[in-house]
């Protein structure tokens, strides 16, 4: 097991963007918040599997009451990473993550999602206000020093040009812009959105026999663990077929990957590490 | 697997690169330190000019080599290095310096590249080292710094049953030891400078000493100024030469943790 995904603050967000594939929100708890002590157990647990990194997603992690403290616990253990919309970065929790950034013992990956480069393109999907918002979270990460990077869902037929985000970063003060493209989930949310998977859009058995096919997919190397159990990876945590157990040890089995996600997994190679 | 015996110390060097003057400077370098053995951890190929130099260089030295994800690429003719870059943009140079070495590197060459072992062992002062490109368990995993943690290395060690792990692909030279001496030395590439700002190149001798595997990485100096003159007479992208000159990374750079890419200019 190479990844642990922490559903650290489950399906709780502050916002609650149109093309969320698990449909969080400021009331949606079918996920509820892990507590410091389940996210340690399960990290430890994770280690001795021989886990090498450790992400923090939700909902979003910065809602966490005790966020600081599960990330020294996770930092001390393996390079982590932090799925963030940053609307909650403030200057203190700026500062905080630009020291961890620097000398914790391993790497920090602070991965802001902005889905626009205008407040025009970004709010229609992610909510009013939340562009200016963002944009001031990724000011002071870059002031503090922190090496973000830009998340961007490619949400229509023409992705938007990349010289458009690192203009932006640029002029938010980030020296070295970082952009991640990631396709979007036709589920949850996304699937009123736009469409929602056709039965028929799964992976074909001759997908599966390539060489490559163990790390390619996110449940191949790794295990997502919420409030609720361990789930093959992040996307299907609302699925409840797809729950392997309520512990790693008893999750450890081949992931059955016969969901129509499995395939823009594999279509895209989605992986969450940059 | 290559077993290549007991030494008490060795050079080990990976990605060439196509840079045939640092690999040229390199060997002299080691065989001048004593080096018993000679290890190239694979990557002859990309980048830099005359791919034919280097092959013939790796074929005529007393060296041993472990394929890298270059070699094999190149070996057999794929579309691509597979690097396992995710960014657009670095796939797009990337590409560029894979087509150039695949069209210049000769059928003969190729061939000894296909045919090159993935993984190798040697010992020294007794104890077990893991030759390998990416990792033991992938040729194009990268072991950086910032994202191998002390668990992790624990459990390749034990899963090679193995001291030390000796991996390159990353380009960048590193060394993390577990409290009782196993670990991990990444010993970087000869290629192209790792993103530092100067235009030396790194490799790694290890040495046994009195408490186990003694790793130093030793900074190279070579002819960069002609290498770039020939780069540029081969028409390769100026971004390329650039990171020859300046010591800074110009290209597949979304690859790099956020921990290494602050280190750098670009």
């Amino acid at each position: 097991m190479d990844t642990l995904w922490l559903q650290v603050t489950g399906t709780l967000c502050n916002i609650a963007c149109k093309h969320c594939f698990i449909s969080c929100g400021p009331k949606v708890d079918r996920h509820k918040m892990l507590t410091r002590e389940a996210c340690v157990a399960a990290m430890d647990d994770a280690v001795a599997r021989g886990c090498r990194e450790i992400w923090f997603t939700g909902g979003e992690p910065f809602l966490h009451p005790e966020i600081l403290d599960v990330l020294d616990a996770a930092l001390a253990r393996a390079p982590v990473g932090i799925l963030t919309n940053g609307m909650l970065i403030d200057e203190d929790l700026a500062t905080a993550l630009g020291e961890r950034f620097r000398d914790a013992p391993y790497n920090l990956e602070v991965r802001v999602s902005l889905d626009g480069a205008t407040a025009e393109a970004n709010d229609r999907i992610r909510g009013k206000g939340v562009f200016e918002a963002t944009r001031e979270g990724i000011r002071r990460l870059a002031a503090a020093g922190v090496e973000l990077i830009v998340a961007i869902s490619v949400l229509d037929d023409n992705a938007p040009e990349r010289e458009e985000f690192v203009g932006l970063l640029r002029e938010l003060g980030v020296p070295r812009p970082r952009v991640k493209w990631i396709p979007v989930f036709r589920m949850g949310r996304e699937a009123g959105r736009q469409r929602a998977y056709e039965p028929w859009e799964v992976l074909a058995a001759e997908d599966l026999a390539a060489e490559d096919a163990a790390v390619r997919l996110m449940c191949g190397t790794g295990r997502t663990v919420t409030s609720e159990g361990v789930f093959p990876c992040p996307i299907l945590i609302n699925e409840p077929a797809y729950k392997l157990g309520s512990a790693l040890g008893e999750a450890m089995g081949a992931a059955p990957v016969d969901h129509p996600a499995c395939a823009t997994c594999w279509q895209e190679s989605f992986s969450c590490s940059t | 697997m290559l077993d290549l015996g007991s030494f008490d110390k060795v050079a080990l060097f990976g990605g060439v690169y196509n840079n045939w003057l640092a690999l040229e400077a390199t060997v002299a370098d080691a065989r001048r330190r004593g080096a018993q053995a000679v290890v190239f951890l694979g990557d002859a190929g990309g980048f830099g000019p005359h791919p034919n130099r280097s092959v013939e260089g790796l074929r005529s030295l007393p060296i041993h080599a472990i394929q890298g994800n270059y070699d094999d690429s190149v070996g057999q003719g794929l579309e691509d290095c597979q690097c396992g870059y995710t960014d657009p943009r670095d796939n797009h140079f990337a590409q560029i310096s894979y087509d150039y070495t695949l069209a210049n590197t000769s059928a003969e060459h190729r061939e000894w590249l296909r045919g090159l072992p993935v993984r190798g062992e040697l010992k020294v002062g007794g104890k077990r080292v893991r030759l390998c490109h990416g990792s033991p368990r992938r040729v194009n995993e990268f072991l950086w710094e910032s994202t191998t943690p002390a668990g992790f290395i624990d459990h390749l060690c034990r899963e090679e049953d193995v001291d030390l792990i000796a991996c390159t692909h990353t380009g960048i030279h590193w060394e993390r030891r577990l409290a009782d001496g196993r670990g991990v030395v990444n010993v970087g590439a000869i290629g192209r400078p790792p993103n530092d700002g100067k235009r030396t190149v790194w490799y790694s001798l290890l040495e046994a000493g009195p408490n186990g595997i003694e790793n130093r990485f030793v900074a190279v100096d070579y002819d960069w100024e002609r290498l770039a003159r020939e780069m540029t007479g081969e028409g390769l992208p100026p971004e390329f030469v650039e990171t020859i000159r300046t010591g800074w990374w110009t290209t597949c750079l979304e690859i790099l943790p956020g921990r290494e890419r602050a280190r750098g200019h670009h």
